[in-house]
């Protein structure tokens, strides 16, 4: 082995200290950012992600307008810091417009965009940093996004990405892991259960495929919860500001006075 | 079991704009007991794909959709029921227009016979040749002299106030000026705030007594300008037949500017709390900060507008 990292190693740990199973530590920021309609911000570990959503708006180009369903526009922006080596992107690569494409396809059928005919819905996402499951971090966040703007869906979006070293599978890889394992992004529908996306780059034996594919769709409900938990905490806390003229700023009032 | 690494847990985010995390992954018996997500006004909050009652006792309303029988939530909000109609009010969206509401929109494009207006909702709104007001109140038909001439009355960039009359087939609203009170606007300032902090009152022109006149549009933008004398606005035949349409503003002098800054700021930091505006509430909050030291710009800093917020919450 010598110098090599281990992706798994004797102890059962991966190379940052995880589990097998282990998801990496998330974070998610539903605050408002700028203009946009609705917005979020999620970490899954290293990887970060901020998408903006606006609309539904009039289209910018005629030529875009779908007379009987809003058209959903996903641009993808990569930050030239996200990565180790600074590198800058084009708009026009081929890579970048590949995760914008698969992003739009994903959502199409989730977001109920019969309601709004000629209108668009513009998705932004900007890649601050970048440690592996680049795509299930902007599903993620587009999921979020889109529910923050109001904009009616049939359901959340989870994906995870997972992998097998061997015989063992993993899940929520890093780029590390990425680089030698073969990988799969799963994206589920927690609800009804449906997958959403399947996508892989890499080869997978097809014996591993079930098992990798069935833990990903378990991985999908637990991100769940927690996107769940941050959307229902924005909720309550707008609601809650809106109806606060005497309950809710009350309270801290009274928090005050106990700290004096 | 899949669960997420656990990181020590940095602090505790009370505020809404804070992150979220992930802290103990063994919380799951204490999700069950919250699972109704009651807030304090008692009112159920839903997320999107969160099942709500039968479809066989209920009928689905905004905000929802109806799959194997059951009646789902398609947006976060607050469930609203009225008899056996199931309705879920979004948070935050754009702009649901009804017919009579009053709005503030920008012209974004002339076109043959119509004018397109950015009024903040999922389209353009329509504002026909047909239904605004020529100027000097004469009462005709359009002509074709008009058509030619419809850049004197609005040009691409200008902002107006005014009613949605109808809906054409494809959910586009339609807009009139047909009264004095509606028309192009100058002399001020645009606020965009969500649309749902604007509520319907009485009167959406409001005269505040510091020479600061509002238009609250319900689709969020509101108009903050110089306070115009009531006869001006009212003359009948002495009524500026250029006026209506005029592009340059009026004299405005330093303390209205103030003035106006201030009544700015102040609706910017309420919707940034994300607090309901009302009359009654600004005045208020604009007699608050004549208290304070310094000027209006001061306002936007976090220490004044948190304790402006705080004060308001406890005058009320």
């Amino acid at each position: 082995m010598g110098s090599r990292v281990e992706i798994l190693n004797d102890g059962g740990y991966r190379s940052d200290g995880r589990r097998q199973f282990e998801l990496r530590d998330i974070t998610i920021n539903l605050a408002q950012q700028g203009q946009a309609d609705g917005s979020a911000v999620i970490t899954h570990g290293l990887t970060q992600v901020l998408v903006s959503v606006f609309g539904p708006r009039e289209a910018k180009m005629r030529s875009q307008t779908i007379h009987d369903r809003a058209n959903i526009n996903v641009e993808v922006n990569v930050a030239a810091f996200s990565t180790g080596e600074r590198r800058k992107r084009s708009r026009g690569d081929k890579r970048i417009l590949e995760i914008g494409s698969t992003i739009k396809s994903t959502f199409e059928p989730v977001v109920q965009t019969t309601l709004y005919p000629r209108s668009q819905i513009d998705v932004y996402i900007t890649v601050l940093q970048q440690d592996g499951g680049l795509l299930q971090a902007c599903i993620n966040g587009t999921t979020l996004a889109l529910t923050n703007a109001g904009i009616p869906m049939a359901d959340f979006v989870c994906a995870v990405t997972g992998g097998v070293h061997s015989t063992s599978a993993l899940l929520d890889l890093t780029t590390l892991e990425e680089n030698d394992v073969p990988h799969v992004t799963v994206a589920m529908m927690p609800k009804t259960g449906k997958v959403a996306l399947v996508t892989m780059e890499t080869r997978l034996h097809v014996e591993r495929f079930e098992e990798i594919f069935r833990l990903a769709g378990e991985a999908g409900k637990v991100l769940h919860k927690e996107m769940k938990k941050a959307v229902m905490g924005r909720t309550s806390t707008l609601v809650n500001a809106m109806g606060s003229r005497g309950s809710g700023v009350d309270r801290d009032g009274d928090e005050q006075m106990n700290e004096l | 079991m899949i669960s997420f690494s656990s990181f020590p847990a940095t602090r505790e985010y009370a505020e809404f704009s804070g992150p979220h995390h992930p802290y103990d992954p063994s919380d799951d018996v204490e999700m069950e007991i919250d699972e109704d997500y009651l807030d304090t006004n008692g009112s159920k909050l839903t997320y999107p794909g969160e099942s709500l009652t039968s479809s066989q006792a209920y009928m689905r309303g905004h905000g929802t959709y109806v799959d194997n029988e059951e009646v789902i939530a398609s947006v976060a909000g607050t469930i609203e029921r009225v008899n056996k109609l199931v309705t879920v009010r979004a948070i935050r969206s754009r702009y649901n227009p009804e017919v009579g509401d009053l709005v503030v929109g920008r012209i974004t494009e002339v076109q043959p016979r119509r004018w397109k207006v950015d009024a903040n909702s999922r389209q353009d709104a329509v504002l026909m040749l047909s239904s605004v007001n020529l100027p000097g109140g004469v009462q005709r038909r359009k002509l074709e002299s008009d058509e030619l001439q419809m850049r004197n009355f609005f040009e691409e960039g200008d902002l107006l106030v005014a009613e949605v009359q109808a809906f054409f087939a494809d959910g586009a609203m339609s807009l009139h000026t047909r009264s004095l009170r509606y028309g192009k606007l100058r002399n001020g300032q645009l606020v965009t705030v969500p649309p749902i902090l604007v509520r319907r009152l009485k009167s959406h022109f409001i005269a505040l007594p510091c020479g600061v006149d509002l238009i609250l549009g319900l689709n969020g933008y509101i108009w903050v300008s110089k306070h115009v004398k009531e006869a001006e606005q009212e003359g009948e035949e002495g009524f500026d037949a250029e006026g209506v349409y005029s592009n340059i503003n009026d004299n405005i002098d330093e303390i209205t500017r103030t003035a106006i800054s201030r009544v700015t700021n102040i609706v910017r930091i309420l919707a940034s709390h994300f607090i309901p505006l009302t009359d009654t509430l600004l005045i208020e909050a604009y007699d608050w900060t004549v208290d304070q030291e310094g000027g209006a710009k001061d306002l936007l800093s976090e220490d004044l507008s948190d304790a402006l917020v705080t004060s308001l919450a406890f005058r009320v």
